[in-house]
Protein backbone atom coordinates (compact mmCIF):
# COMPACT_ATOMS: atom_id res chain seq x y z
CA UNK A 1 0.00 0.00 0.00
CA UNK A 2 1.74 3.17 1.31
CA UNK A 3 1.49 6.39 -0.60
CA UNK A 4 2.84 9.11 -2.82
CA UNK A 5 3.72 12.57 -1.58
CA UNK A 6 3.13 15.77 -3.51
CA UNK A 7 6.32 17.86 -3.35
CA UNK A 8 5.11 20.45 -5.87
CA UNK A 9 1.43 20.67 -6.69
CA UNK A 10 1.87 23.17 -9.53
CA UNK A 11 -0.91 25.53 -10.64
CA UNK A 12 -3.63 22.91 -10.12
CA UNK A 13 -3.20 19.19 -9.65
CA UNK A 14 -6.25 17.10 -8.82
CA UNK A 15 -7.15 13.46 -8.35
CA UNK A 16 -9.34 12.20 -11.20
CA UNK A 17 -11.05 8.95 -12.07
CA UNK A 18 -14.20 8.29 -14.11
CA UNK A 19 -16.10 10.81 -11.98
CA UNK A 20 -19.57 10.50 -10.54
CA UNK A 21 -22.03 10.42 -13.44
CA UNK A 22 -25.69 9.74 -12.74
CA UNK A 23 -26.26 12.22 -9.90
CA UNK A 24 -27.17 15.22 -12.02
CA UNK A 25 -30.68 15.16 -10.55
CA UNK A 26 -29.11 15.99 -7.17
CA UNK A 27 -27.06 18.84 -8.69
CA UNK A 28 -23.85 16.78 -8.63
CA UNK A 29 -21.59 17.50 -11.64
CA UNK A 30 -20.15 14.42 -13.39
CA UNK A 31 -16.53 15.49 -12.91
CA UNK A 32 -13.76 12.97 -13.67
CA UNK A 33 -10.69 13.23 -15.90
CA UNK A 34 -11.13 16.12 -18.34
CA UNK A 35 -9.21 14.40 -21.17
CA UNK A 36 -10.72 10.92 -20.89
CA UNK A 37 -8.75 9.17 -23.66
CA UNK A 38 -5.39 10.33 -22.24
CA UNK A 39 -6.36 9.37 -18.68
CA UNK A 40 -7.58 5.97 -19.88
CA UNK A 41 -4.42 5.29 -21.90
CA UNK A 42 -2.12 6.33 -19.03
CA UNK A 43 -3.92 3.84 -16.76
CA UNK A 44 -3.75 1.08 -19.37
CA UNK A 45 -0.02 1.59 -19.79
CA UNK A 46 0.44 1.51 -16.01
CA UNK A 47 -1.34 -1.85 -15.91
CA UNK A 48 -4.30 -0.41 -14.02
CA UNK A 49 -7.89 -1.49 -14.32
CA UNK A 50 -10.22 0.87 -16.18
CA UNK A 51 -11.34 3.68 -13.96
CA UNK A 52 -8.30 3.95 -11.69
CA UNK A 53 -7.64 7.33 -10.10
CA UNK A 54 -4.69 9.31 -11.48
CA UNK A 55 -3.27 12.80 -11.07
CA UNK A 56 -4.37 15.49 -13.51
CA UNK A 57 -2.01 18.47 -13.75
CA UNK A 58 -2.60 21.91 -15.23
CA UNK A 59 -0.01 23.62 -17.45
CA UNK A 60 3.06 23.33 -15.23
CA UNK A 61 3.00 19.74 -14.03
CA UNK A 62 3.84 18.53 -10.56
CA UNK A 63 6.53 16.77 -8.53
CA UNK A 64 5.82 13.57 -6.67
CA UNK A 65 7.83 11.40 -4.27
CA UNK A 66 7.12 7.66 -4.24
CA UNK A 67 7.03 5.99 -0.83
CA UNK A 68 7.11 2.50 -2.32
CA UNK A 69 8.23 0.95 -5.58
CA UNK A 70 5.65 1.86 -8.17
CA UNK A 71 5.28 2.09 -11.93
CA UNK A 72 4.12 5.44 -13.24
CA UNK A 73 3.08 6.65 -16.68
CA UNK A 74 3.06 10.37 -17.48
CA UNK A 75 0.76 10.99 -20.42
CA UNK A 76 -1.76 13.47 -21.76
CA UNK A 77 -0.10 16.84 -22.42
CA UNK A 78 3.52 16.08 -23.42
CA UNK A 79 6.06 17.35 -20.86
CA UNK A 80 9.63 16.69 -19.75
CA UNK A 81 9.83 13.86 -17.21
CA UNK A 82 12.69 13.36 -14.77
CA UNK A 83 13.33 10.88 -11.97
CA UNK A 84 15.79 12.10 -9.36
CA UNK A 85 16.92 14.66 -11.91
CA UNK A 86 17.58 12.20 -14.77
CA UNK A 87 15.47 12.43 -17.93
CA UNK A 88 12.92 9.67 -18.31
CA UNK A 89 10.39 8.69 -20.95
CA UNK A 90 7.09 10.51 -21.36
CA UNK A 91 4.10 8.37 -22.30
CA UNK A 92 5.69 5.09 -21.21
CA UNK A 93 5.86 3.06 -18.00
CA UNK A 94 8.66 4.30 -15.72
CA UNK A 95 9.68 2.34 -12.62
CA UNK A 96 10.06 4.42 -9.49
CA UNK A 97 11.93 3.12 -6.44
CA UNK A 98 10.70 3.98 -2.98
CA UNK A 99 12.17 7.39 -2.14
CA UNK A 100 12.56 8.50 -5.77
CA UNK A 101 11.23 11.84 -6.93
CA UNK A 102 9.44 12.16 -10.26
CA UNK A 103 8.97 15.55 -11.86
CA UNK A 104 6.44 16.13 -14.62
CA UNK A 105 7.48 19.48 -16.05
CA UNK A 106 5.52 22.21 -17.84
CA UNK A 107 3.30 21.01 -20.67
CA UNK A 108 5.05 21.59 -24.02
CA UNK A 109 1.68 21.69 -25.71
CA UNK A 110 -1.78 21.18 -24.29
CA UNK A 111 -2.82 21.75 -20.69
CA UNK A 112 -3.31 18.56 -18.69
CA UNK A 113 -0.83 15.76 -18.11
CA UNK A 114 -1.91 12.55 -16.38
CA UNK A 115 0.20 10.62 -13.90
CA UNK A 116 -1.09 7.07 -13.55
CA UNK A 117 0.48 4.97 -10.77
CA UNK A 118 0.29 1.18 -10.74
CA UNK A 119 -2.34 0.22 -8.19
CA UNK A 120 -4.10 3.57 -8.67
CA UNK A 121 -4.56 6.37 -6.14
CA UNK A 122 -7.01 6.08 -3.27
CA UNK A 123 -7.78 9.52 -1.85
CA UNK A 124 -11.09 10.13 -0.07
CA UNK A 125 -14.05 9.21 -2.18
CA UNK A 126 -17.40 10.86 -2.49
CA UNK A 127 -20.45 9.23 -4.12
CA UNK A 128 -18.21 6.44 -5.34
CA UNK A 129 -15.58 8.63 -7.01
CA UNK A 130 -12.14 9.97 -6.01
CA UNK A 131 -12.49 12.90 -8.41
CA UNK A 132 -12.03 16.48 -7.30
CA UNK A 133 -14.91 18.66 -8.47
CA UNK A 134 -14.06 22.35 -8.68
CA UNK A 135 -17.69 23.45 -8.94
CA UNK A 136 -19.31 21.47 -6.13
CA UNK A 137 -16.32 20.93 -3.83
CA UNK A 138 -17.04 17.18 -3.76
CA UNK A 139 -14.12 14.76 -3.62
CA UNK A 140 -10.61 15.51 -2.37
CA UNK A 141 -9.54 19.15 -2.34
CA UNK A 142 -7.10 20.29 -5.05
CA UNK A 143 -3.65 19.05 -4.00
CA UNK A 144 -1.20 21.17 -2.00
CA UNK A 145 2.52 20.75 -1.49
CA UNK A 146 3.09 18.13 1.19
CA UNK A 147 -0.18 16.22 0.65
CA UNK A 148 0.03 12.44 0.67
CA UNK A 149 -2.26 10.10 -1.26
CA UNK A 150 -2.61 6.36 -0.52
CA UNK A 151 -1.71 3.95 -3.32
CA UNK A 152 -3.82 0.89 -4.04
CA UNK A 153 -2.26 -2.57 -3.92
CA UNK A 154 0.09 -2.98 -6.86
CA UNK A 155 -0.56 -6.00 -9.07
CA UNK A 156 2.23 -8.56 -8.56
CA UNK A 157 2.75 -8.81 -12.31
CA UNK A 158 1.31 -5.67 -13.81
CA UNK A 159 -0.15 -6.64 -17.19
CA UNK A 160 1.83 -4.05 -19.10
CA UNK A 161 0.84 -3.86 -22.74
CA UNK A 162 3.41 -5.09 -25.21
CA UNK A 163 2.25 -2.62 -27.83
CA UNK A 164 0.48 0.71 -27.77
CA UNK A 165 -3.24 0.27 -27.19
CA UNK A 166 -3.77 3.54 -29.09
CA UNK A 167 -1.60 6.51 -29.96
CA UNK A 168 -1.60 9.59 -27.74
CA UNK A 169 -3.88 12.16 -29.25
CA UNK A 170 -2.11 15.17 -30.68
CA UNK A 171 -2.76 18.69 -29.48
CA UNK A 172 -3.31 21.39 -32.06
CA UNK A 173 -3.40 25.15 -32.05
CA UNK A 174 -6.67 25.22 -33.91
CA UNK A 175 -9.42 22.76 -33.13
CA UNK A 176 -12.46 22.07 -35.29
CA UNK A 177 -15.29 20.63 -33.23
CA UNK A 178 -18.36 18.88 -34.55
CA UNK A 179 -21.26 20.67 -32.93
CA UNK A 180 -24.58 18.85 -32.65
CA UNK A 181 -27.10 21.67 -32.90
CA UNK A 182 -29.79 22.01 -30.26
CA UNK A 183 -31.48 21.84 -27.83
CA UNK A 184 -32.14 25.62 -27.97
CA UNK A 185 -31.13 26.58 -31.48
CA UNK A 186 -34.51 28.25 -31.99
CA UNK A 187 -33.61 30.84 -29.35
CA UNK A 188 -31.07 32.28 -31.78
CA UNK A 189 -31.36 34.29 -34.95
CA UNK A 190 -31.64 32.22 -38.12
CA UNK A 191 -28.16 33.26 -39.19
CA UNK A 192 -26.66 31.72 -36.05
CA UNK A 193 -25.84 28.41 -37.78
CA UNK A 194 -23.92 30.20 -40.52
CA UNK A 195 -22.15 32.30 -37.89
CA UNK A 196 -21.20 29.17 -35.99
CA UNK A 197 -19.77 27.59 -39.14
CA UNK A 198 -17.86 30.75 -40.13
CA UNK A 199 -16.65 32.10 -36.81
CA UNK A 200 -13.38 31.55 -35.02
CA UNK A 201 -13.32 31.71 -31.22
CA UNK A 202 -10.34 32.00 -28.91
CA UNK A 203 -10.08 30.15 -25.62
CA UNK A 204 -10.06 32.75 -22.86
CA UNK A 205 -7.78 32.71 -19.84
CA UNK A 206 -10.88 32.41 -17.67
CA UNK A 207 -11.26 28.75 -18.55
CA UNK A 208 -11.07 25.75 -16.25
CA UNK A 209 -12.49 22.27 -15.66
CA UNK A 210 -15.97 23.79 -15.44
CA UNK A 211 -15.80 25.20 -18.92
CA UNK A 212 -13.91 27.03 -21.65
CA UNK A 213 -14.90 30.63 -22.08
CA UNK A 214 -14.68 31.53 -25.76
CA UNK A 215 -14.00 35.00 -27.10
CA UNK A 216 -15.16 35.74 -30.61
CA UNK A 217 -18.23 36.68 -32.61
CA UNK A 218 -21.24 37.15 -30.32
CA UNK A 219 -24.07 34.68 -30.91
CA UNK A 220 -27.21 36.77 -30.82
CA UNK A 221 -30.52 35.59 -29.51
CA UNK A 222 -33.94 36.26 -30.99
CA UNK A 223 -35.16 37.89 -27.79
CA UNK A 224 -34.04 38.37 -24.23
CA UNK A 225 -36.66 36.11 -22.68
CA UNK A 226 -35.74 34.07 -19.63
CA UNK A 227 -35.21 30.35 -20.02
CA UNK A 228 -36.45 28.34 -17.05
CA UNK A 229 -33.55 26.34 -15.55
CA UNK A 230 -32.96 23.10 -17.43
CA UNK A 231 -30.53 20.19 -17.41
CA UNK A 232 -27.14 20.59 -19.08
CA UNK A 233 -24.92 17.88 -20.58
CA UNK A 234 -21.10 17.83 -20.73
CA UNK A 235 -19.94 19.41 -23.97
CA UNK A 236 -22.86 21.87 -24.05
CA UNK A 237 -22.16 25.23 -25.72
CA UNK A 238 -24.14 27.67 -23.60
CA UNK A 239 -24.67 31.27 -24.63
CA UNK A 240 -25.05 33.87 -21.86
CA UNK A 241 -26.65 37.24 -22.64
CA UNK A 242 -23.35 38.78 -23.81
CA UNK A 243 -23.26 36.25 -26.67
CA UNK A 244 -19.81 34.88 -25.78
CA UNK A 245 -20.25 31.10 -25.53
CA UNK A 246 -19.09 28.78 -22.76
CA UNK A 247 -18.17 25.20 -23.63
CA UNK A 248 -18.93 23.11 -20.56
CA UNK A 249 -16.42 20.55 -19.31
CA UNK A 250 -16.32 17.78 -16.70
CA UNK A 251 -17.22 19.95 -13.68
CA UNK A 252 -20.15 21.68 -15.43
CA UNK A 253 -23.24 22.86 -13.55
CA UNK A 254 -26.09 20.37 -13.85
CA UNK A 255 -28.75 22.96 -14.66
CA UNK A 256 -28.65 26.41 -16.17
CA UNK A 257 -30.87 29.22 -17.36
CA UNK A 258 -29.09 30.29 -20.55
CA UNK A 259 -29.83 28.59 -23.87
CA UNK A 260 -27.54 25.84 -25.17
CA UNK A 261 -27.09 26.26 -28.92
CA UNK A 262 -25.27 22.97 -29.50
CA UNK A 263 -23.32 20.14 -27.89
CA UNK A 264 -19.92 18.66 -28.77
CA UNK A 265 -19.23 14.95 -28.38
CA UNK A 266 -16.64 13.05 -26.34
CA UNK A 267 -13.76 13.53 -28.78
CA UNK A 268 -14.15 17.30 -28.88
CA UNK A 269 -14.55 17.42 -25.10
CA UNK A 270 -11.15 15.72 -24.77
CA UNK A 271 -9.62 18.18 -27.23
CA UNK A 272 -11.19 21.06 -25.30
CA UNK A 273 -9.52 19.78 -22.11
CA UNK A 274 -6.13 20.29 -23.79
CA UNK A 275 -6.95 23.70 -25.31
CA UNK A 276 -4.79 26.42 -23.81
CA UNK A 277 -5.87 30.02 -23.56
CA UNK A 278 -5.31 31.46 -27.03
CA UNK A 279 -6.23 28.25 -28.86
CA UNK A 280 -8.50 28.87 -31.85
CA UNK A 281 -11.77 26.95 -31.94
CA UNK A 282 -14.01 26.47 -34.95
CA UNK A 283 -17.26 24.60 -35.11
CA UNK A 284 -18.65 22.29 -37.76
CA UNK A 285 -22.41 22.38 -37.09
CA UNK A 286 -24.27 19.09 -37.49
CA UNK A 287 -27.88 19.73 -38.52
CA UNK A 288 -30.75 18.96 -36.17
CA UNK A 289 -31.85 15.33 -36.34
CA UNK A 290 -35.04 14.75 -38.34
CA UNK A 291 -37.05 13.87 -35.23
CA UNK A 292 -36.54 17.25 -33.64
CA UNK A 293 -37.91 19.29 -36.54
CA UNK A 294 -41.19 20.97 -35.78
CA UNK A 295 -44.07 20.87 -38.15
CA UNK B 1 -55.79 11.85 -11.52
CA UNK B 2 -55.93 13.24 -15.01
CA UNK B 3 -54.37 12.20 -18.27
CA UNK B 4 -51.91 14.54 -19.91
CA UNK B 5 -51.77 14.65 -23.69
CA UNK B 6 -48.24 13.64 -24.61
CA UNK B 7 -48.22 15.68 -27.80
CA UNK B 8 -47.24 18.49 -25.45
CA UNK B 9 -43.86 16.85 -25.01
CA UNK B 10 -41.21 18.21 -27.36
CA UNK B 11 -38.05 16.13 -27.62
CA UNK B 12 -35.04 18.36 -28.30
CA UNK B 13 -31.58 17.02 -29.15
CA UNK B 14 -29.02 17.45 -26.35
CA UNK B 15 -25.89 16.13 -27.98
CA UNK B 16 -25.29 12.72 -29.52
CA UNK B 17 -26.43 10.88 -26.38
CA UNK B 18 -29.10 13.07 -24.85
CA UNK B 19 -32.64 14.35 -25.22
CA UNK B 20 -34.08 17.37 -23.50
CA UNK B 21 -37.82 16.91 -23.22
CA UNK B 22 -39.54 20.27 -23.19
CA UNK B 23 -42.77 19.75 -21.26
CA UNK B 24 -44.11 23.29 -21.43
CA UNK B 25 -45.22 23.45 -17.81
CA UNK B 26 -43.97 22.40 -14.40
CA UNK B 27 -46.87 20.00 -13.87
CA UNK B 28 -46.24 18.15 -17.14
CA UNK B 29 -42.49 18.06 -16.41
CA UNK B 30 -43.23 16.48 -13.04
CA UNK B 31 -45.45 13.82 -14.61
CA UNK B 32 -42.89 13.20 -17.36
CA UNK B 33 -40.07 12.82 -14.82
CA UNK B 34 -42.09 10.31 -12.81
CA UNK B 35 -42.96 8.36 -15.91
CA UNK B 36 -39.32 8.27 -17.05
CA UNK B 37 -38.22 7.17 -13.59
CA UNK B 38 -40.65 4.28 -13.51
CA UNK B 39 -39.74 3.21 -17.05
CA UNK B 40 -36.10 3.28 -16.04
CA UNK B 41 -36.77 1.25 -12.89
CA UNK B 42 -38.69 -1.38 -14.85
CA UNK B 43 -35.89 -1.67 -17.39
CA UNK B 44 -37.75 -0.05 -20.29
CA UNK B 45 -35.30 2.84 -20.44
CA UNK B 46 -31.54 2.79 -20.09
CA UNK B 47 -30.13 6.20 -19.28
CA UNK B 48 -27.12 7.44 -17.31
CA UNK B 49 -29.18 10.18 -15.68
CA UNK B 50 -32.58 11.84 -15.62
CA UNK B 51 -32.31 15.50 -14.72
CA UNK B 52 -35.55 17.39 -14.17
CA UNK B 53 -35.60 21.13 -14.76
CA UNK B 54 -38.30 23.76 -14.22
CA UNK B 55 -40.34 22.69 -17.26
CA UNK B 56 -38.08 20.03 -18.82
CA UNK B 57 -36.54 16.64 -18.22
CA UNK B 58 -33.07 15.84 -19.54
CA UNK B 59 -32.45 12.22 -20.44
CA UNK B 60 -28.67 11.87 -20.59
CA UNK B 61 -26.47 8.98 -21.62
CA UNK B 62 -28.78 7.05 -23.95
CA UNK B 63 -27.58 5.01 -26.91
CA UNK B 64 -30.29 5.84 -29.41
CA UNK B 65 -31.98 9.17 -28.73
CA UNK B 66 -34.07 8.89 -31.89
CA UNK B 67 -35.84 5.78 -30.54
CA UNK B 68 -36.88 7.54 -27.34
CA UNK B 69 -37.94 10.59 -29.34
CA UNK B 70 -40.15 8.40 -31.50
CA UNK B 71 -41.69 6.67 -28.49
CA UNK B 72 -42.58 9.81 -26.57
CA UNK B 73 -45.85 10.78 -28.27
CA UNK B 74 -47.43 7.42 -27.47
CA UNK B 75 -46.77 7.49 -23.75
CA UNK B 76 -49.55 7.41 -21.24
CA UNK B 77 -48.76 10.26 -18.88
CA UNK B 78 -50.86 10.81 -15.82
CA UNK B 79 -50.63 13.55 -13.28
CA UNK B 80 -51.09 11.22 -10.37
CA UNK B 81 -50.49 12.42 -6.88
CA UNK B 82 -47.25 11.13 -5.40
CA UNK B 83 -47.85 7.87 -3.52
CA UNK B 84 -45.01 8.55 -1.09
CA UNK B 85 -46.82 11.68 0.01
CA UNK B 86 -45.38 12.10 3.51
CA UNK B 87 -43.80 15.55 3.69
CA UNK B 88 -40.29 16.09 5.05
CA UNK B 89 -40.48 18.57 7.92
CA UNK B 90 -37.75 21.18 8.14
CA UNK B 91 -37.55 23.08 11.45
CA UNK B 92 -36.52 26.67 10.79
CA UNK B 93 -36.17 29.90 12.68
CA UNK B 94 -37.71 32.84 10.77
CA UNK B 95 -34.85 35.24 11.43
CA UNK B 96 -33.39 35.90 7.97
CA UNK B 97 -31.79 39.27 7.15
CA UNK B 98 -34.37 39.93 4.39
CA UNK B 99 -37.38 39.02 6.54
CA UNK B 100 -38.53 42.62 7.03
CA UNK B 101 -38.08 43.52 3.41
CA UNK B 102 -40.01 40.42 2.33
CA UNK B 103 -42.78 41.24 4.84
CA UNK B 104 -43.00 44.70 3.32
CA UNK B 105 -43.24 43.27 -0.20
CA UNK B 106 -45.92 40.85 0.95
CA UNK B 107 -47.77 43.64 2.74
CA UNK B 108 -47.75 41.82 6.08
CA UNK B 109 -46.07 42.21 9.46
CA UNK B 110 -42.66 40.40 9.78
CA UNK B 111 -44.08 37.91 12.30
CA UNK B 112 -46.75 36.90 9.77
CA UNK B 113 -44.15 35.75 7.22
CA UNK B 114 -43.47 32.64 9.31
CA UNK B 115 -47.16 31.68 9.42
CA UNK B 116 -47.63 32.16 5.70
CA UNK B 117 -44.40 30.50 4.58
CA UNK B 118 -44.72 27.54 6.97
CA UNK B 119 -48.39 27.09 6.12
CA UNK B 120 -47.63 25.96 2.58
CA UNK B 121 -46.72 22.47 1.40
CA UNK B 122 -43.87 22.58 -1.10
CA UNK B 123 -42.50 20.05 -3.55
CA UNK B 124 -38.90 19.72 -4.72
CA UNK B 125 -39.24 20.35 -8.46
CA UNK B 126 -35.58 19.94 -9.36
CA UNK B 127 -32.07 20.35 -7.97
CA UNK B 128 -29.34 22.69 -9.17
CA UNK B 129 -26.74 25.24 -8.12
CA UNK B 130 -25.07 23.10 -5.44
CA UNK B 131 -25.35 19.40 -4.45
CA UNK B 132 -28.56 18.98 -2.48
CA UNK B 133 -30.00 22.41 -3.32
CA UNK B 134 -33.63 21.85 -4.30
CA UNK B 135 -35.93 24.31 -6.03
CA UNK B 136 -39.09 23.99 -3.92
CA UNK B 137 -42.27 25.09 -5.59
CA UNK B 138 -45.56 25.93 -3.99
CA UNK B 139 -45.31 29.63 -3.15
CA UNK B 140 -48.51 31.32 -4.39
CA UNK B 141 -48.00 34.06 -6.94
CA UNK B 142 -48.84 36.90 -4.56
CA UNK B 143 -45.85 35.95 -2.39
CA UNK B 144 -43.29 35.73 -5.18
CA UNK B 145 -40.45 38.24 -4.87
CA UNK B 146 -37.52 38.94 -7.20
CA UNK B 147 -33.90 38.08 -6.46
CA UNK B 148 -31.87 40.67 -4.61
CA UNK B 149 -30.41 43.35 -6.87
CA UNK B 150 -26.90 42.40 -5.85
CA UNK B 151 -26.19 38.85 -4.72
CA UNK B 152 -24.50 38.25 -1.37
CA UNK B 153 -20.97 36.88 -1.63
CA UNK B 154 -21.63 34.63 1.37
CA UNK B 155 -24.88 33.00 2.39
CA UNK B 156 -24.53 30.74 5.44
CA UNK B 157 -25.43 27.05 5.17
CA UNK B 158 -29.02 26.45 6.25
CA UNK B 159 -30.32 29.81 5.02
CA UNK B 160 -33.90 29.52 3.78
CA UNK B 161 -34.46 31.80 0.82
CA UNK B 162 -37.13 32.73 -1.70
CA UNK B 163 -36.97 34.06 -5.25
CA UNK B 164 -39.60 33.94 -7.98
CA UNK B 165 -41.78 30.84 -7.60
CA UNK B 166 -39.18 29.01 -5.50
CA UNK B 167 -38.05 28.45 -1.95
CA UNK B 168 -34.61 26.94 -1.32
CA UNK B 169 -32.33 26.00 1.54
CA UNK B 170 -28.58 26.44 1.04
CA UNK B 171 -26.85 23.12 1.88
CA UNK B 172 -23.48 24.80 2.27
CA UNK B 173 -22.11 28.29 2.60
CA UNK B 174 -21.99 29.85 -0.85
CA UNK B 175 -22.73 33.04 -2.73
CA UNK B 176 -26.45 33.63 -3.27
CA UNK B 177 -28.90 36.14 -4.67
CA UNK B 178 -32.17 35.00 -3.12
CA UNK B 179 -33.97 36.77 -0.26
CA UNK B 180 -33.15 35.17 3.10
CA UNK B 181 -36.11 34.76 5.42
CA UNK B 182 -35.19 31.94 7.81
CA UNK B 183 -32.49 29.55 9.04
CA UNK B 184 -32.70 25.78 9.17
CA UNK B 185 -31.72 24.58 12.63
CA UNK B 186 -29.84 21.52 11.35
CA UNK B 187 -28.56 22.14 7.80
CA UNK B 188 -26.30 19.07 7.97
CA UNK B 189 -29.40 17.01 7.15
CA UNK B 190 -29.60 18.46 3.64
CA UNK B 191 -26.55 16.67 2.28
CA UNK B 192 -24.98 13.51 3.68
CA UNK B 193 -22.76 11.49 1.36
CA UNK B 194 -23.08 8.44 3.61
CA UNK B 195 -26.85 8.38 3.21
CA UNK B 196 -28.72 7.05 0.20
CA UNK B 197 -29.76 9.30 -1.38
CA UNK B 198 -27.22 11.88 -0.25
CA UNK B 199 -29.71 14.73 -0.74
CA UNK B 200 -32.61 15.10 1.71
CA UNK B 201 -34.72 16.94 -0.86
CA UNK B 202 -34.66 14.85 -4.03
CA UNK B 203 -36.96 15.89 -6.88
CA UNK B 204 -40.53 14.98 -6.00
CA UNK B 205 -40.08 15.28 -2.22
CA UNK B 206 -42.87 17.10 -0.37
CA UNK B 207 -41.61 19.65 2.15
CA UNK B 208 -43.05 21.59 5.06
CA UNK B 209 -41.28 24.20 7.12
CA UNK B 210 -41.96 24.23 10.86
CA UNK B 211 -41.37 27.52 12.66
CA UNK B 212 -39.19 27.18 15.73
CA UNK B 213 -39.43 30.06 18.20
CA UNK B 214 -36.20 31.02 19.91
Amino acid sequence: MTHIEILRAGVLTTCQDAGRPGWGHLAVPPSGAADRPSWRLANQLAGNPTGACALETTLNGCTVKAHRNVTVVVGGAPCPVTVDGRPEAWGQPVKLKAGSVLDAGPAEVGVRSYLAFSGGLHPKSSLGSHSTCLLSGLGPAPLKDGDTIPLGPSPAHPPLPTQWPAPWAGVSEEIVMKLHLGPRLEWFRPEAVAELARGVWTVSEHSNRIGLRLDGPALRRMDSGELPSEGIVAGALQVPPNGQPILFGADHPTTGGYPVIGVVGAEAQAAAAQARPGTKIRFAPIPLPHWSKRA
Amino acid sequence: MSTIPTDRLRPLPAGPRGILIDCGTTAVARACYRSLQSRRMSGLLEAADLVPGATTVLVDGIDEPELLAAELPGWPLTDEPDAAGEAVEIPVCYDGPDLESVAEQWGVRPEEVADIHSGIEYEAAFCGFSPGFAYLEGLPEQYQVPRRESPRTTVPAGSVAIAGPYTGVYPRTSPGGWQLIATMTNPGRLWNEHREPAALLVPGTKVRFAAVRV
